[in-house]
Order: structure tokens, then C-alpha cells, then sequence
């Protein structure tokens, strides 16, 4: 039903709370390896999409397939597929009872049944990777909002993902601690993540996407290159929207 | 012979005693009385161990039954529209009932209904289950409510972060979401303690020997109200100064994470 390299596909994806209706019929299709930037107003459902691709947010209409597989259906077991979908939020939320390295290796002890051995190392491994590795017996409360994000990368990276959401991950941070997480981020795409962002930095949209999309009202208005998306948009919502933000 | 004469205790006693102001020489008496005539400090002691085996016992139940309640209550409040959601609300309602009756009646008059109609204990393993039980079904109630509050202080963002890992809700319940909650309800489950330690004192109406009725059995032994009862006020006194001591030197060491 999808092409080999399609990893992420969504089906009028619906999503209302109460009378709300805040996703009003989703299509998309995501590739291996594709990095997609989600950008659109506030309250226009970008964020309730994200949540809804791991079920952090029931939908209540449409299908989302990962690998094929019906991740909308009652019989999936949601928490397999939540172990291939890595997340990163806006806050943080490290588990702050835990130290760096204990928060990186909890899950993958627990899920992987990886040794304790095996997950340090892991762990060690990544978060030198993000230049954090001295870091490693520090509790999240002694760490900066740019150090606590970067270790939230590579927490969810620990559990090896095959795609990896993030939900507005530098919109917490104060401006001079951005530029890291974004590096991180950028180095991450290189390296053939698959990678679903949500995010307000137009120029990580512009430099490191490879599809850009921009949802309002419930809908995709918009789904272009970088290129085409800030050169030439073709809604008038988008370059109503760009007007403002650029 | 349990009444021992004033004037024969005092005609026994050394010299520097006898020349002592009648008063002191009368709490004296007292004493002696109380603690050591016929080796009466061992009504104290053993009270005290029916009282400590009825707190603890209690304690670990109600805070397994308070546990249980608290996560079926928040599961409940927090995934309304699940596939398991007909089977959590028969539990929630049960659980709600059973903290409305709870609460809503003394716990002396479970302590007789348990005592008296549902359990009616023979022998005093039987009375010390029968205390243990009342006082633990009691005490969760509480404990439900302390450990719901804990629960829901904690930001939804940590449940969402342990899910998103892929960990079940058991699995994050335990590892992420209890261990943040215990800190913050410790002072509130410290008094629960306290009250429980306390309220072991009601267990004689059900015919328990815990340190409360042995102190009323060397009142009826002596006529002398006076030393029983306050050195009773100082023992559970001084219980609770430890037991506050204890609880401050484990919060200090739970907040260790916190700077």
C-alpha cells in the first residue's frame, strides 16, 4: 500500500477536543531519511499533529501508518512503536529524580533489556557525541536549558529510533543557548535521521529541511522545498504568515 | 497483695528519703508505684510492642491500599476515553465509596464494628490482625488522598516523557512518576504516621493490650492516676519527636537532586 522508503503515512488524521476541532483532515507521507519542518501559528494543530504520530494525542479520525503498520488501531501495541519514534518537548522534561546517565539508560535497560554495561556505554558514547560526556553524574537541575535539551536528543536517541519528533524544541531556551541544540539537531539530519519538526526558527527550516510545511487551521496549506516555500509560497495564508515572521 | 501502704513503702525506704517534704515523698511513691512495684514497667513495655506492631502493620497496609486507590483514581481522571475505561470506572466508584464510608465514620466505631461483628478476634493474634486491619483500612483512605495530591503535582510533560520512550503506564507509574511524588508528599505522609501512632491508642476497646490500656490497668491497680497517665503522654511524646527527627533526616536526603 506504500512505497518501500515511506516510513511515516497519514491518512485524514483528525484530531477534536470537545467542540474543538483542531485537525481537520491530515494527508502526508514521509520518507526514510526525510527532514520535515512543521511551521504554522500558534494554535493551528502543528504541535497536536506531532503528539498524534506517537499517540500522545488519540486522533479521532484517519490512519497513521509506521512501517506499514496501523498505529491507529486499538490492537497495536502502541508502546513498541513509541520505542522506534524518539521525542523530544519544549520543556525538557528530564526526569529530574534521576541522574544524566540514569535518565539515558532507564529505558533502554528496561525495554532493550540491554546490561547496565552495555547502556553506560551507550550512553557515554552519545553524550560525547553532544560534548556533554563530564556531565554524566549531574543531576537536569545543575545543567543549562541548551545542556538539559541537548542531553532530552540524545535520551531519546539512547533507545536507537528510526524517527525522531520534535515538538518546539528551542522555543524554551534563552537565545544564546538555541544555536547548540540547533547543531545538534542540523548534525543529527546529516547523519539520515528521519526527523519530524515542529519549530518557529525559519533558518534551520531553510538550511536543514528537505520539505517544509505549513499547517493552519486544522489543514496542510502548504507542503513545498525550502526553496520553493520562502521564495514563492502559494497560499495567501503562508505569505500573510511569512510577512510576519521574516 | 497489688496495694502497697504509704506509710509501710515509706517506713522501707533509706533515711535521706524519709527526711524528704511530704509532697516529693508522695510522687515518689508515685513512681515506685508505677514503675517498679512487682516490675510494673513491664506493662509499659509490653503495650509499647503491641503499639509498634499495630503502627507498623497498619502503616504498610494502608500504604499499599492508599497506593492503589490513588493510581486507580488518577488513571481514571486522566484517560477518560480508553478501552479499559467500564472496568476503571466500576473500580473508581468502588474506591470512591470506599473513602466516602471511610471517612465518614469515627474510627472508634470501626474499631467495634470490626472488633465486635465482622471479625470478632478469640485470641490475641486474632485481636492484633483485627487492630491491624481497622487501622490500615483506615489509614488508606488518607494515604489515597496524600498520594493523589503527589501524584497530580507532578507535570504531565514527565508521564508524556516515559511514554514517549515507549515504557507502559505501570512502568513509568513506578520508575519516573512515584519516586517524585513520594518527595513531595513525605511531609504529609509523616503526619499520617503520627496520627496512625496515635490513633493505636483507641485499639483497646477491641480488648488489645497496646501501652494506653496498660497504663489504665496500673491505674486500677494503684488508685493513682497521676504518674501513669502523664508518663503515658511522655512515651507517645517522645515516639513522635523521633519519629518527626527521622522523617527530616530522609527528606533532607531525598532532596539531594534538587540545588
Amino acid at each position: 500500500m506504500t512505497t518501500n522508503d515511506t516510513i511515516i503515512k497519514v491518512n485524514g488524521l483528525k484530531k477534536s477536543f470537545g467542540d474543538i476541532h483542531v485537525l481537520k483532515g491530515i494527508d502526508i507521507e514521509i520518507k526514510k531519511g526525510e527532514v520535515v519542518v512543521v511551521i504554522g501559528p500558534s494554535g493551528s494543530g502543528k504541535s497536536t499533529f506531532l503528539r498524534c504520530l506517537n499517540r500522545l494525542e488519540e486522533p479521532t479520525g484517519g490512519d497513521i501508518y509506521i512501517n506499514d503498520v496501523n498505529i491507529t488501531d486499538p490492537k497495536t501495541d502502541i508502546n513498541l512503536h513509541r520505542q522506534k519514534m524518539g521525542m523530544v518537548f519544549q520543556q525538557f522534561n528530564l526526569f529530574p529524580h534521576m541522574t544524566i546517565l540514569k535518565n539515558m539508560t532507564l529505558a533502554p535497560i528496561k525495554l532493550l533489556k540491554k546490561t547496565k554495561a552495555e547502556a553506560n556505554k551507550n550512553a557515554h558514547e552519545l553524550l560525547t557525541r553532544v560534548g556533554l560526556d563530564d556531565k554524566a553524574n549531574s543531576y537536569p537541575s545543575q545543567l543549562s536549558g541548551g545542556q538539559k535539551q541537548r542531553v532530552a536528543i540524545v535520551r531519546a536517541l539512547a533507545m536507537n529510533p528510526e524517527v525522531m519528533l520534535f515538538d518546539e524544541p528551542t522555543s524554551a531556551l534563552d537565545p544564546e543557548m538555541v544555536g547548540e541544540v540547533l547543531e545538534v539537531m542540523k548534525e543529527l539530519a546529516k547523519s539520515g535521521m528521519t526527523m519530524v519538526v515542529v519549530t518557529h526558527e525559519m533558518g534551520f527550516a531553510r538550511e536543514v529541511a528537505d520539505r517544509v510545511i505549513f499547517i493552519d487551521e486544522g489543514v496542510i496549506m502548504e507542503d513545498a522545498s525550502p526553496e520553493e516555500f520562502f521564495t514563492n509560497p502559494k497560499s495567501s495564508r503562508l505569505k500573510d504568515f511569512l510577512s510576519k515572521v521574516l | 497483695m497489688t496495694i502497697l501502704n504509704f506509710a509501710d513503702w515509706l517506713a522501707s525506704t533509706p533515711q535521706w528519703i524519709q527526711s524528704m517534704p511530704q509532697w516529693l515523698q508522695t510522687f515518689l511513691f508515685q513512681l515506685y508505684q508505677t514503675f517498679i512495684y512487682q516490675n510494673r514497667w513491664k506493662f509499659f513495655t509490653d503495650g509499647l510492642k503491641i503499639t509498634f506492631i499495630v503502627t507498623i502493620g497498619a502503616l504498610i497496609l494502608g500504604v499499599i491500599i492508599g497506593l492503589i486507590i490513588a493510581i486507580i483514581r488518577t488513571a481514571h481522571d486522566s484517560n477518560g476515553s480508553s478501552k479499559s475505561f467500564f472496568i476503571l470506572r466500576f473500580l473508581n466508584w468502588f474506591c470512591n465509596l470506599y473513602l466516602t464510608v471511610i471517612r465518614g465514620t469515627p474510627m472508634m466505631v470501626q474499631l467495634l464494628i470490626m472488633g465486635f461483628v465482622i471479625m470478632v478476634p478469640k485470641t490475641e493474634i486474632g485481636m492484633i490482625v483485627c487492630g491491624i486491619v481497622t487501622l490500615g483500612i483506615n489509614s488508606g483512605a488518607y494515604v489515597a488522598e496524600i498520594v493523589r495530591s503527589g501524584l497530580m503535582s507532578i507535570n504531565v510533560g514527565q508521564s508524556e516523557a516515559g511514554r514517549s520512550l515507549g515504557l507502559n503506564y505501570a512502568q513509568t507509574m513506578w520508575h519516573i512518576i512515584i519516586p517524585q511524588a513520594f518527595k513531595n508528599i513525605l511531609p504529609a505522609l509523616g503526619n499520617e504516621m503520627i496520627t496512625l501512632l496515635k490513633d493505636t491508642s483507641l485499639v483497646s476497646v477491641i480488648a488489645l493490650r497496646d501501652v494506653t490500656k496498660q497504663a489504665q490497668n496500673i491505674v486500677s491497680k494503684t488508685y493513682q492516676a497521676y504518674v501513669p497517665y502523664i508518663s503515658l503522654a511522655i512515651i507517645y511524646l517522645v515516639i513522635v519527636i523521633i519519629m518527626t527527627k527521622l522523617l527530616g533526616i530522609l527528606e533532607r536526603r531525598l532532596r539531594k537532586s534538587d540545588h
